[in-house]
């Protein structure tokens, strides 16, 4: 990162137009069979961003259905429909590989000094492999859906449903390889492929973070791909596995699908959380408070998100005891958790901070997480879980880590690396705009489910008491306003790609290898391999920021 | 950078652009392959879980399934996948020790062969034997009456026995391809005493299979001594 490597790393400004990995190599077959992680990370982002109106559609009309107490808009039958496929198409296809497979493919061989990942061919492939598992989503969708909700539940899943649950169950697995490889490459790349002198506590946050998803990714994964091979053939053989009429029990398979999905909602935070430290890095300009303690938090995050499943079942009949340790251990991740929280906040202070659009949506980031994370001791706590449980106070307490502070984070980094990614600048100020409106009509929607939830309204019911209706049609009019918080970006981003000014290598004056660079970067990332010199964040030697304002 | 390091000037073959150097390239291999094996236990993983929960809670029906296998089979496929551990560790000596391609060709094909007879013995006298005497669920599986109310779950021991069997086999079948091309790539001179990583890490999987087995026998077929 010392100044003698940016300069070698950038050819010099009266050079012919820059070859870089966009302009390389032309045609849908340049793309097709790439094995550049820059350009699978875009790969991924095409697809994850159709599998993201998929699932924002199907929000949508469940929104608009409970406009009213007797449903608006579709059948109860459909409307178990829509939540599940929305669950499932955000959860699986959206929110899981979201930060990983775009930002994460694209950044980590950039930001340790890196040609590529360790296996690139191994990562064109799992884009494959996950691009299947959405068109059997997709397929599964356009033929009639499936109504188990995301969890899957047995007995209803493997005797009751009458929807296509094998084919969505498929497509999950499928999907699941995909993340186990790109865990595997993850780990690998960031083991062995490091930079000379980028040792490991020289590493941007966001790495640690990465390295910790990928943890999940390995160990998680294969877990959920076993559980859900055993619901689909308990219900094409009819044979007993989970089905208490042969000796099975149903809550084996809660077990056994909390233990993944537990430590998955901490691969849909954990990338979040490292794209947050370097926005705030880069934007109050200082070195993150407390690098080894952040670091750390993340690795701490990922082991004990293992240990945690059982509070997804209080209630389900596993025995008191049980419950006590879950309910402790659950009290427990929530530790390092507020150490990041705290250490960001630390950072801020006496920050020389600016607010473009990635640091609002940072700070967006820290407020709901830190509600999500508050929302989720309650319900961790045994006695008040019982009131809670499977009302719409769970589903706004994931809505707020999921989507307030997950969503966020991922809007806030593709802000921050877009230049980089793709050359350009958009315009800030609607960008600004769009950070404030998603915000604004984030709490509008979810936070009356908090208040829906406290007094009583289930989740995963199409119809609703009377009573309700003033907060519901709140959360609906709330949920407009963030569609249009996220359809603007949607445009200049896009517009940004032709008209946006040229970003030139480092917009934000930002410290990290990946601004060293040319925007957007040579195919093999850097001219020359750099030799790390120094800390990471080390604002103090920083480069003024240059923003071209649009 | 160690002076004797290997790097692309040297350009030897199977030495992929992303690395600096070739050992790197060797423990990445083989890191990445350590860490698809965790994955591989935790697959496996769930399985053992499922099975160690349902034992204890239908100990008896679990007694009573282990009767339908045959120990015969299971402990001579264990020898013959013991066997295969040893052919296929002495490949990749023989290429770390810079003998020639004949020589690891000689090692590869005999472990292909052990694996192959493993396969046929478990699907002609087991799996096939059990479609006939109707003791493989979800094909007509026929509740005898000695086991009595156990009935179900001894079908549950099935269940698993045909899912953990049936997934070994898989990751054979698996293994034996991947053989198929060492073969192929060690009869175009592909490896050498400085290059054979690709051999060395299918070895791993090639263990690790074994010794899903290795768990998988007594489990199964041993429970019932
Ligand atoms: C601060 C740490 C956290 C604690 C203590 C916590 C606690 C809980 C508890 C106890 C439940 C079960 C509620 C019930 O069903 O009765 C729950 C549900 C849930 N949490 Fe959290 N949570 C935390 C963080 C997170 C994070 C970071 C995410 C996601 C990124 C998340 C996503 C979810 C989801 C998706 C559910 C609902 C699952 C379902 O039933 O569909 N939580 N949380
Ligand atoms: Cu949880």
């Amino acid at each position: 990162m010392s100044t003698t490597a940016t300069v070698e790393n950038l050819p010099n400004a009266s050079a012919e137009p820059q070859v870089n990995y966009l302009n390389a190599r032309y045609g849908v077959k340049s793309w097709l069979l790439t094995v550049d992680h820059k350009r699978i990370g875009l790969l991924y982002l095409c697809t994850i961003t159709v599998m993201f109106v998929v699932g924002g559609i199907a929000a949508t009309m469940m929104r608009i259905n409970l406009l009213e107490p007797q449903g608006a808009l579709v059948e109860p039958e459909t409307y178990n429909k829509l939540f599940s496929t929305h669950g499932l198409v955000m959860v699986f296809f959206f929110l899981v590989p979201s930060i990983p497979v775009t930002l994460g493919n694209f950044l980590i061989p950039m930001m340790i000094g890196a040609r590529d990942v360790a296996f690139p061919r191994l990562n064109l492939l799992s884009w494959y492999i996950f691009a299947t598992g959405c068109l059997i989503m997709l397929y599964v969708v356009c033929t009639g859906g499936v109504d188990t909700g995301w969890t899957f539940y047995t007995p209803f899943s493997t005797t009751y449903s009458t929807t296509d649950v094998v084919l969505a169950a498929l497509s999950i697995f499928v999907a699941g390889f995909s993340s186990i490889l790109t865990g595997v490459n993850f780990i690998v790349t960031i083991h062995k492929m490091r930079a000379p002198g980028m040792t490991w506590f020289r590493l941007p946050l966001f790495i640690w973070s990465m390295y910790a998803s990928a943890i999940i990714f390995v160990l998680g994964t294969p877990v959920i791909a076993i559980t859900l091979l055993l619901l689909g053939v308990e219900r094409l053989l009819h044979v007993g596995i989970f089905d208490p009429a042969l000796g099975g029990d149903p809550l084996l398979f809660q077990h056994l699908f909390w233990f993944y999905s537990h430590p998955a909602v901490y691969i849909m935070i954990l990338p979040s959380m490292g794209v947050i430290s370097e926005l705030i890095a880069a934007f109050s300009r200082k070195r993150i408070f407390g690098y080894s303690f952040v670091a750390f938090s993340s690795l701490a995050i990922a082991i004990i998100s293992f240990l945690v499943w059982g509070h997804h079942m209080f209630v389900s009949g596993e025995s008191i005891y049980a419950g006590l340790v879950f309910s402790v251990l659950s009290f427990l991740v929530a530790i390092p958790s507020a150490v990041k929280v705290f250490n960001w906040t630390a950072t801020l202070y006496k920050g020389s901070i600016s607010y473009e659009a990635p640091m609002l949506y940072a700070l967006g980031f820290l407020g709901l997480f830190t509600i999500g994370g508050l929302t989720g001791l309650y319900l961790a706590s045994l006695s008040t879980d019982v009131h809670l449980s499977g009302t719409y106070f769970v589903v706004a307490h994931f809505h707020y880590i999921m989507v307030g502070a997950a969503v966020m984070a991922f809007m806030g980094g593709i802000h921050f690396w877009w230049p980089k990614i793709t050359g350009h600048l958009y315009p800030d100020l609607w960008a600004r705009i769009a950070a404030a409106i998603i915000f604004i009509g984030f709490n509008l929607t979810f936070f009356p489910q908090f208040v829906l939830g406290y007094l009583g309204m289930p989740r995963r019911y199409a119809m609703y008491p009377a009573e309700f209706q003033a907060l519901n049609v709140l959360s609906t009019a709330g949920a407009s306003v963030l569609a249009v918080g996220y359809i603007i970006p949607f445009i200049y981003l896009i517009w940004s790609l032709k008209y946006g000014p040229v970003a030139g290598p480092n917009p934000f004056g930002a410290k990290g290898l990946e601004w060293t660079t040319q925007s957007p970067p040579p195919t093999e990332n850097y001219l020359k391999i750099p030799i790390v010199t120094e800390e990471a964040y080390n604002y103090e030697t920083a480069p003024e920021p240059e923003v071209v304002r649009v | 950078m160690s002076d004797a390091a290997i790097t692309h000037g040297d350009n030897p073959t199977g030495f992929a652009h992303q690395f600096e150097e070739l050992d790197q390239q060797h423990d990445a291999g083989r890191l990445g392959m350590w860490l698809f094996l965790a994955t591989e236990i935790l697959f496996f993983g769930g399985l053992f879980t499922g099975y160690t929960v349902y034992r204890s809670l239908h100990p008896q029906a679990f007694l009573l399934g282990s009767h339908i296998l045959e120990v015969k089979y299971g402990a001579i496929n264990t020898a013959v996948l013991i066997c295969s551990s040893f052919t296929m560790a002495m490949a990749i000596r023989s290429a770390q020790t810079g003998k020639r391609k004949g020589a690891i060709i000689g090692w590869l094909i005999p472990t292909m062969l052990l694996g192959a007879t493993f396969l046929f013995l478990k699907f002609r006298f087991e799996w096939y034997h059990d479609y006939l005497e109707h003791t493989m669920p979800g094909f007509g599986f026929y509740y005898r009456p000695e086991w009595g109310a156990h009935a179900p779950q001894v079908q549950m021991f099935m269940c698993f026995y045909f899912f953990m069997t049936g997934l070994h086999a898989l990751h054979m079948i698996v293994g034996i391809g991947i053989l198929l091309v060492l073969t192929w790539m060690t009869s175009r001179g592909r490896f050498t005493s400085q290059y054979f990583a690709p051999l060395e890490i299918s070895g791993l999987y090639w263990h690790f299979v074994d010794i899903i087995w290795i768990f998988l026998f007594p489990l199964l077929y041993l429970i019932r001594f």
